[in-house]
């Protein structure tokens, strides 16, 4: 399906890809054209190096939709994600009571959760698609996610939690609350305590507390990353893969599709970016000279990525839509104008 | 400088930099270089699929150390090996692999964010004080995680206050501030982002974690070309022409703002730079590392000699 076309009639667009090939820009891009064609968008970035912000023109984001004008009949919105608020978020609406949300907000392994468990911030900006797309003032909700180094962590990253939270080692360490027999008490202790010895008793016992704090609500959190799963894999979200035709990024892409194809879940939009253009279709011909040999040495460079993106596609299983490389960076709404003329190219 | 004497300045290097800047590209090419002046060298990737075995036409790597190339060795650490060895080597080791396979090293770096990192980065205190290899290349994580992976040390020291966890922090970070031991190496391109990138992962690296930086690698340069903006000749078909003067424009109009990117490198980061050139290619084989095995001693004899600090 033609990128126009997703744009035009899907709930959520989900740009995912390898790191520095321009997936911010190219998610902006497709939330613009979302407000030019009538559909109130949002757009949501994890970048934390605020280039979304810059894309559009706007000096900051925050993490509340912020609302941006322009010339067209729908709506632009923006915002930035922050994994620690979302996640303060989820915490105060599944415990049991404010007590509790505010014993689990103020320790510190709760507070090491969402900057270090890997895979948080990706369950966070999934959670956050969630959020927004049940919200009413949006019809369309575009997704820039982080770079995807381990594919896994993207996919698996509502799994996670409650993974962790079903952790065997968890159980033990939460017996002793649980139960209070003495018999398991000892073994857990001499358990606990050999732990503690490598790393430190403070580092247990924040855990500990940590777990004890988060009885009960483990079924909240693994009821709502399931929703966040069924929402993923639910035709009316498309997944678009931004990557370049760099040989690393073009391998980390075609990993990426394959894990996604595991979990059920099709590509359908393949945009390369930053591709090098094409001067002499027909040929270069002989020819001597700094003008020859620069012509020479480009169209071999086009060639192999015309190559690579050729096989990218056909192993992903879906076309790709090229942007050349632009002779100066994105950093405001012309520029996102001149990426989509390539983007949208197809659809016209 | 002599390549040589900018070899011996420490064991360890670390090659650091954003995702597609080439710091995998630019690890191999210092090894090439490095081996070529008889040196053994060690290349300890982290991160796992980096592509450096292929740019050396062999297999993926694993946490065993292989044979690359003629003085090339190279292995992958990951956190769960490290940690099986870690707690083998502190009396541990009964209980080590239970604790492992029960996600040991997923709960203890949830509680305390960097040890992960701690324990790679204790596998290659202990290969450099081993004198495992003349120079150890260590391709660090990108751009941004690289601060928080050479910070661990620090952070970890806060979080731990005793036990055998503390005081490799504090051997792990003895090594990376003592420039006699070990520097980083940033790799960035010459473009707007990675640019600004690179000096704010910089000032992070000198400010928050004391290491010592060496030249930063400016890579995927165009080579400058002169004479791209004279006309064809007349006996050149006009099709042919005009693409020559579209991809001579083109070219002109990069080269100029690379070279406007290096010189706002060079204002914003005083610290000498090291130039590679593009090989308008889009595979990395071992001929391409051999170029730029070259083109980087070449960078490097052109460097002053290292004035001495007192």
């Amino acid at each position: 399906m033609a990128v126009g076309d997703l744009v035009g009639d899907r709930a959520i667009l989900v740009c995912c890809g390898p790191g520095g090939v321009g997936k911010t820009t190219v998610a902006a891009a497709l939330a613009v054209d979302g407000a030019r064609r009538g559909r109130r968008t949002v757009v949501v970035t994890i970048d934390p190096a605020k280039r979304l912000a810059d894309a559009l023109g706007l000096g900051s984001l925050t993490d509340t939709p912020r609302r941006i004008e322009g010339d067209w009949p729908g709506e632009l919105w923006a915002l930035m994600l922050d994994p620690r608020s979302t996640f303060d978020g989820l915490v105060a609406r599944y415990a049991p009571d404010p007590g509790q949300a505010e014993t689990i907000l103020a320790n510190r392994f709760y507070r090491n959760i969402a900057g270090a468990l890997s895979g948080t911030q990706e369950y966070m900006a999934m959670e956050k698609l969630f959020e927004l797309h049940n919200d009413e003032r949006f019809d369309l909700v575009v997704v820039d996610t982080p770079p995807t180094r381990n594919a896994l962590d993207f996919i698996d990253a509502p799994r996670r939690l409650s993974r962790l939270l079903d952790n065997r080692l968890f159980r033990l360490l939460m017996l002793p609350a649980r139960t209070g027999l003495r018999a398991v008490n000892i073994a857990t202790t001499a358990f606990v305590r050999t732990i503690g010895k490598v790393v430190g008793s403070e580092v247990v016992s924040d855990a500990v507390t940590f777990f004890q704090a988060f009885e009960g609500m483990e079924d909240g959190f693994r009821r709502r990353a399931q929703g966040v799963l069924d929402l993923l894999a639910d035709p009316c979200t498309a997944f678009v893969l931004v990557t370049s035709p760099r040989r690393d990024a073009a391998r980390e892409t075609e990993f990426f599709a394959e894990k996604l194809g595991e979990a059920g879940i099709g590509v359908e939009a393949l945009i390369v970016n930053r591709m090098h253009p094409r001067f002499a279709p027909a040929g270069v011909g002989p020819g001597e000279g700094p003008l020859h040999r620069n012509l020479a040495d480009l169209e071999r460079l086009a060639d192999g990525e015309e190559a690579h993106v050729a096989g990218l596609s056909r192993r992903v299983g879906a076309p790709a839509v090229c942007v050349p490389e632009l002779d100066t960076d994105v950093h405001d709404l012309a520029g996102l104008a001149r990426v989509a003329t390539y983007v949208f190219a197809s659809a016209d | 400088m002599d390549p040589r004497t900018f070899c011996a300045q420490s064991r360890l290097i670390v090659v650091a930099g954003k995702g597609g800047v080439g710091k995998t590209t630019v690890t191999a090419a210092m090894a090439r270089m490095a081996a070529g002046l008889g040196l053994s060298v060690l290349i300890v990737e982290v991160e796992g699929k980096t592509g450096l075995a292929a740019a050396f036409g062999a297999e993926d790597l694993e946490y065993d150390e292989r044979e690359l190339a003629p003085g090339i060795r190279a292995r992958s650490l990951t956190p769960d090996v490290a940690l099986l060895e870690y707690l083998d080597e502190h009396g541990l080791g009964r209980i080590s692999k239970r604790l492992v396979k029960a996600g040991l090293v997923e709960v203890v770096s949830t509680a305390a964010p960097g040890i992960k990192d701690i324990l790679i980065l204790g596998k290659v205190k202990q290969l450099e004080r081993a004198g495992a290899a003349d120079l150890i290349l260590l391709d660090a994580p990108a751009a941004g995680h690289a601060v928080s992976f050479l910070m661990s040390p620090r952070g970890l020291r806060e979080i731990i206050r005793g036990g055998p966890l503390r005081s490799q922090s504090e051997e792990v970070l003895d090594m990376l501030t003592d420039p006699a031991r070990c520097r980083v190496m940033l790799v960035t391109l010459a473009e707007e982002t990675p640019v600004n990138e690179v000096v704010e992962t910089a000032f992070a690296l000198e400010d928050r974690v004391g290491v010592d930086l060496g030249p930063v690698v400016v890579n995927g340069l165009y080579p400058v070309l002169d004479g791209l903006e004279t006309a064809p000749g007349t006996d050149v078909a006009p099709d042919l022409a005009a693409a020559l003067a579209a991809a001579g424009q083109f070219r002109a109009r990069r080269q100029e703002l690379q070279q406007a990117q290096v010189a706002r490198l060079a204002a914003d980061l005083p610290l000498p730079q090291l130039h590679l050139p593009t090989l308008f290619s889009v595979d990395l084989v071992p001929r391409h590392i051999d170029e730029l095995a070259s083109a980087l001693a070449a960078a490097i004899e052109a460097l002053p000699a290292r004035t001495e600090v007192a």
